[in-house]
């Protein structure tokens, strides 16, 4: 009995890929990387050689989605198989790419260095409402040319987890996954048993950057997975109505998929996003807004109907403190995400549209996140009676008489989620015992527990020198003798 | 093979497995280890291990409860051995418990209840609604040292009040000692009304009921 939440009619998706069918024609999809145009043309379609606009014929988008995967798994540092893309598999992980992070102290946003990073992965590697980490914010003590494949470096340093990440260039789409097969042994064995899954963007409206569109075809020829996060906002970067927006969004990512599949058919590739409504009194793109969690739950809904794995942009906050507003809007946005039955919903942890971390909003979320899995874990069927079993010959009506039942302890654990101490279900006396905090200050304490509780995992030390030597060399062409020092990790 | 024993015993009560530690109980007559030490060195080693556990946030109520539960079936098949040994368990003490009058939320004190007998207490326990009247004369009948009383609402806590007063009335303290607990009950209540301890879990009322007793170290 698990509950499912769908917006959108069967009538009206039907519409929405006719329409986006219609797209790809006209106005069609500007295609500003130079191969990606190669494949296209010589898969047939149309190429404006002065715009760059391509006319893609639904031909090769259905084409495309015969050679995609319909399901694919992401593994752990041990090769397990954690996270699965595919079907109704929901899973978590910390939004990606901040600039800045709160201070919890001075609630000030510092601008992100490497310390912050180890502290929000420390706390969510902990976590297992986590199903994979992110590389969540920039490290500004490197230079530019390394700061995404940097962040990878120190995700693989610290962590067991799956990781979601992601390029900035085309040249460090390579470098990146050069490191993940350091990792993985082989650079076939990368690919077999992926660690790591990478966001690639398309521009709204309708444009696949040179960027975009390479990174693509890398992933595809390397067979590392790709996640599409088409960012369509709706009423400037997209129409003003929600279908109007789904419907582009829908457009980006077939173009996206063809692109893909022509550079390697069979590669594994995500139907994601981070759709949003543009705020028209201040022009933001707020990641909070329900309607943002109605446009993601709706193109899900597409994207299930062409049976493909999901992503989207969810569980983030707009506000700039962990208050009230954060929690309202991502505990409410994480529980849209999982009730539409979405593989992987990045956000948790963010603030002030994506732009901020904070290690405090992560524990926080985590149990918005419990919340919401219990959800979908649904009303269960534990008994062959309902109830009547429950009333034995030992019942004499008296308000604990079901404490004492075998069964009681046996299902507990099943029926109830028990909440972390983030979660205030202490009597006043008690709470006040503790400090009369808030939340956001008993997450302060749970944050700096768990830095305190983190213990690198064992990694091959073999691997890890490997890894820091072509980092280290990254970072010497990129014009730095050394790199940062860490506090868990000394190289040889 | 005893120390064997010893950790099956303290497992079973931590898994809160009653059949398990009745048959543990069972196999300590058999085998003629005297019943006392089953207790001490195994039984109860479980049960504080899980008050422990309780305490710290580790283990939950349905498992605090269970292993009151099996320690109590433990305790009920020694019981004739140890008295045909002319060594009746030395109890802890005499409880009554009630919630007071006005009040039917009793499942604290119920839980204070099977801590409190797993614990070597021998409890009584009178329901919810209790008039003064009723429980006074219940402890007098069974010779108590301590009256626990309960009550979850602020309308009903003053019921704590009048109980002790009328203690006092009939000069019975300090020869009977009065602990209580509820939800509204703080400690600035507790010295208002002067009751003798109070606590706030089931954990503890056994810590405060041991000294109560004289017994905190045991």
């Amino acid at each position: 009995m698990r509950p499912k939440l769908t917006l959108l009619s069967d009538e009206i998706i039907a519409r929405i890929l006719e329409e986006a069918y219609e797209l790809l024609l006209k106005p069609g999809i500007k295609v500003q990387n130079e191969e990606a145009r190669e494949l296209l043309a010589k898969a047939g379609a149309k190429i404006d050689p002065e715009t760059h606009v391509a006319q893609i014929p639904a031909s090769l988008v259905h084409k495309a989605l015969e050679s995609v995967p319909r399901e694919f798994y992401l593994y752990d540092y041990d090769g397990n198989p954690t996270v699965h893309y595919g079907g109704d598999s929901v899973h978590f992980d910390p939004g990606s790419s901040g600039i800045a992070m709160l201070n919890a102290e001075t609630l000030e946003h510092d601008t992100t260095e490497t310390e912050h990073l180890i502290r929000l992965l420390k706390v969510a590697e902990q976590l297992s409402q986590y199903d994979a980490q992110s590389t969540a914010v920039i490290c500004h003590d490197v230079p530019k040319e390394i700061q995404d494949s940097y962040r990878l470096y120190l995700v693989l340093l610290h962590s067991k987890k799956p990781i979601v990440t992601g390029a900035f260039t085309n040249k460090t789409v390579q470098e990146m996954i050069d490191m993940l097969a350091i990792f993985a042994g082989s650079k076939e064995a990368a690919s077999k048993k992926p660690r790591a899954i990478f966001d690639v963007c398309p521009a709204p409206p309708l444009i696949w950057s040179n960027f975009g569109a390479g990174n693509l075809i890398a992933l595809a020829r390397a067979g590392i997975p790709a996640e599409i996060v088409s960012v369509p906002l709706s009423g400037a970067a997209a129409p003003v109505t929600m279908l109007g927006t789904v419907t582009q969004h829908t457009a980006e990512c077939f173009a996206g998929i063809v692109i893909h599949q022509l550079a390697h058919a069979g590669s594994p590739i995500v139907w994601g996003g981070a759709a949003a409504i543009f705020d028209m009194r201040k022009g933001a793109t707020p990641m909070g807004a329900v309607e943002t969690a109605m446009l993601d739950c709706s193109y899900a809904q597409v994207a299930k109907t062409l049976n493909m794995p999901t992503h989207t942009y969810l569980g983030a906050t707009d506000s700039k403190l962990v208050d009230a507003q954060a929690g309202l809007e991502s505990g409410i946005s994480a529980m849209v995400g999982a009730l539409s039955g979405i593989n992987m919903i990045s956000g948790s942890g963010m603030l002030d549209f994506l732009a901020c971390h904070s290690a405090e909003k992560l524990v926080i979320d985590a149990e918005g996140i419990a919340m919401a899995k219990r959800m979908i874990g649904g009303v269960k069927l534990h008994t062959d009676t309902l109830a009547t079993g429950f009333y034995d010959d030992k019942i004499n009506f008296k308000g604990g008489d079901f404490l004492k039942q075998k069964v009681t302890m046996q299902l507990f654990r099943e029926e109830q989620h028990l909440p972390s101490s983030v979660i205030d279900r202490d009597s006043t006396r008690a709470w006040k015992a503790a400090g009369s905090l808030d939340a956001f200050g008993r997450a302060k304490l749970r944050v700096n527990e768990l830095l305190a509780s983190y213990k690198r995992p064992e990694i091959d030390p073999e691997k890890l020198s490997r890894l820091h030597a072509f980092t280290l060399d990254l970072a010497k062409k990129a014009g730095i003798e050394e790199l940062p020092r860490l506090e868990d990790y000394q190289p040889a | 093979m005893s120390e064997e024993l010893f950790k099956q015993m303290a497992q079973s009560i931590i898994d809160g497995d009653s059949d398990l530690s009745v048959e543990l109980a069972k196999k300590a007559i058999e085998i003629n280890m005297h019943p006392l030490e089953a207790i001490t060195k195994g039984f109860v080693v479980g049960v504080n291990y899980i008050g422990d556990q309780f305490g710290a946030g580790e283990a939950f109520l349905p498992e605090l409860v269970m292993a009151g539960e099996a320690m109590k079936a433990a305790v009920a098949t020694l019981e004739p051995e140890l008295l045909k040994l002319g060594s009746a368990r030395e109890t802890m003490g005499r409880v009554v418990l009630a919630t007071v009058e006005g009040d039917i939320h009793e499942i604290g004190k119920t839980l204070v209840g099977t801590m409190l007998s797993a614990s070597g207490f021998e409890v009584t326990d009178l329901g919810v609604d209790q008039p003064a009247d009723k429980i006074i004369g219940k402890a007098l009948e069974i010779d108590a040292h301590i009256i626990g009383m309960s009550a979850l609402l602020t309308t009903t806590m003053v019921r704590q009040r009048e109980v002790i007063e009328e203690l006092d009335k009939e000069g019975l303290r300090p020869r009977i000692k009065v602990m209580v607990g509820g939800a509204p009950i703080t400690r600035d209540w507790f010295q208002k009304i002067k009751a003798d301890g109070y606590s706030e879990d089931a954990v503890g009322a056994v810590k405060i009921a041991k000294e109560l007793v004289g017994k905190a170290d045991q």
